[in-house]
């Protein structure tokens, strides 16, 4: 029996050779060593993200993610549903309260549902990966299973915004969130305490459709992770990962900065800490290669 | 081109800009409880490109400007970072009411046009709900490729490097452009789609 068991959400970045395929990857193998079981949900939908709104509406909005808990609800009973994205889990969260707050809203989901022969009984809890780790085993479970600390290694812990508000984790503040510092320090990592662009938003969805606008808040984002020292920026987020870290170039280009700075995920560090080799940290899908993890991962270490 | 709806809209409402929007925008009830403090005014990212921040289109919504709030760009720069909700001192779902303002000018035509993240909006909208999930290949290469096929090549010969790094870093898959994953039950997902937007549309008064 599993230590912990799950409802998973990937996401549709997250599937097989998706933009973030490196994170289901390491979150794969960081929940192997830390005996937590993860079943996808049967035929998940995605959720349309932050911005979809044009062509939606609220009700398709809840709908769309209502779809999702019944799903759980009727297949996996009695489990958390847990998201890996930052934007899947507030739009599913989000949608929970909303239903959960309102019984004609409730209604008028479930009337919408029957097209699909489902129903939401407004059991299912939606959770971020994040809180599981911190909530359900806990930091000094965590630690436990580091066979190779990351010594000498100053992240730069970038949280973001949509992991950290609305919603947030609980505890935590929304102007300084510390957790994600606090988990690199978990697996012997150097977290840059003082990283003044933690919650600095990258632009989301608007890196496609506003690139200046968008890169100058990416440059702000890489350039304080460089005078701070960081080797790397780690982040829970698979959009903020992707736009910090694929669009380095074009910043380049466009301000004449020398920016390579590797964007990893704390499942990746976790992995490496955890013994994980490099391929199962999925360090080969990273653009700016994260050199100094991979050269951890590929020193001998007890497992 | 404005539409028949705007006009439904306009005869049905008048004067009364602020009622339109408790009654057809998401979170629209919330307007009034606005008490102008302009906190929110210094929490958006893209503020300095913004005609008009949330503190200010919610004022001229009190104040019945309606052309200029629906025909604002304000609400497609909104990044869903949600600084202002966590900072609003009245709690206002500020960024869900930005967002269904914009969804609200999209259907009544009256949104800018050619504006990019309108563009983008759509383009997502059709891409995840043809067979429930997002194709980043295709969504890509269908925002390309919106300005015609010439400014289509030159947007993808830019965006090569980025292209081919995810390629290389396994992250990106060419087969996705013909068909893709998605889930199994389309039916069922689109026929429960159309439902809901039914019903909001009765309830909102967008159909007889
Ligand atoms: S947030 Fe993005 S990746 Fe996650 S399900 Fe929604 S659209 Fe897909
Ligand atoms: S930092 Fe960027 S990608 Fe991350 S949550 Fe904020 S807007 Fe989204
Ligand atoms: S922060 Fe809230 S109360 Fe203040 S102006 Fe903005 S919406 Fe109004
Ligand atoms: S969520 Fe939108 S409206 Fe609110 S601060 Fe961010 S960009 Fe501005």
């Amino acid at each position: 029996m599993a230590n912990k068991d799950y409802a998973f959400y990937p996401g549709c970045t997250s599937h097989y050779r998706g933009s973030a395929s490196n994170y289901l990857v390491s979150v794969e193998s960081m929940c192997r060593t830390l005996d937590v079981k993860l079943t996808q949900i049967p035929d998940w939908n995605c959720c349309g993200a932050s911005v979809s709104y044009a062509g939606s509406g609220e009700l398709a909005r809840h709908v769309i993610n209502a779809r999702n808990f019944a799903l759980a609800e009727q297949h996996l009973p009695g489990r958390d549903v847990v998201a890996t994205c930052a934007a899947c889990w507030l739009n599913a969260r989000e949608s929970k309260e909303q239903l959960d707050a309102s019984a004609g809203l409730l209604a008028d989901t479930n009337e919408a549902l029957k097209e699909a022969g489902l129903r939401y009984q407004g059991i299912a809890s939606v959770r971020h990966m994040v809180e599981v780790l911190i909530e359900d085993l806990g930091y000094e479970e965590l630690g436990r299973h580091v066979v190779k600390p990351l010594e000498g290694v100053k992240f730069a812990g970038y949280v973001g915004c949509q992991t950290n508000r609305p919603f947030g984790i609980a505890g935590e503040s929304f102007e300084n969130p510390v957790y994600l510092d606090k988990l690199v320090e978990t697996v012997g990592g150097q977290a840059v305490a003082d990283y003044d662009q933690k919650v600095t938003c990258c632009g989301g969805a608007l890196a496609v459709s506003e690139p200046e606008k968008s890169q100058a808040q990416i440059k702000d984002i890489v350039e304080s992770a460089y005078d701070h020292g960081a080797d790397m920026i780690v982040t829970p987020c698979p959009l903020c990962q992707a736009n910090v870290e694929i669009y380095q170039a074009d910043v380049n280009q466009r301000y004449g900065t020398k920016f390579n700075m590797p964007v990893t995920y704390y499942s990746q560090l976790m992995t490496v800490a955890y013994g994980g080799s490099a391929e199962e940290a999925a360090l080969d899908g990273q653009i700016i290669r994260a050199t100094r993890l991979e050269e951890i991962a590929a020193t001998p270490g007890k497992r | 081109m404005p539409t028949a709806l705007n006009e439904q809209a306009l005869a049905r409402y008048r004067n009364d800009f602020l009622r339109e929007v408790e009654e057809r925008v998401d979170e629209g009830g919330w307007v009034k409880m606005c008490m102008q403090c302009g906190v929110c005014a210094g929490s958006c990212p893209f503020g300095p490109h913004w005609e008009h921040s949330p503190q200010k289109i919610f004022m001229m919504i009190r104040a019945g400007k309606r052309e200029e709030v629906l025909a604002s760009d304000s609400m497609w720069m909104c990044t869903s970072c949600y600084n202002c909700v966590v900072r609003c001192p009245r709690k206002l779902p500020i960024t869900t009411i930005m967002h269904g303002l914009a969804t609200y000018a999209h259907r009544l035509g009256l949104a800018p046009k050619r504006q990019p993240t309108r563009d983008f909006s759509v383009i997502f909208w059709e891409n995840f709900t043809r067979n429930g999930r997002a194709n980043e290949i295709r969504l890509m290469l269908r925002l390309w490729f919106r300005d015609g096929f010439g400014a289509g090549i030159r947007k993808a010969l830019a965006m090569k490097e980025v292209g081919l790094g995810m390629l290389r870093a396994k992250r990106m898959s060419p087969f996705e452009i013909f068909g893709g994953h998605g889930v199994k039950d389309v039916k069922g997902f689109q026929a429960m789609i159309r439902k809901a937007q039914e019903i909001e549309d009765r309830k909102r008064g967008f159909s007889k």
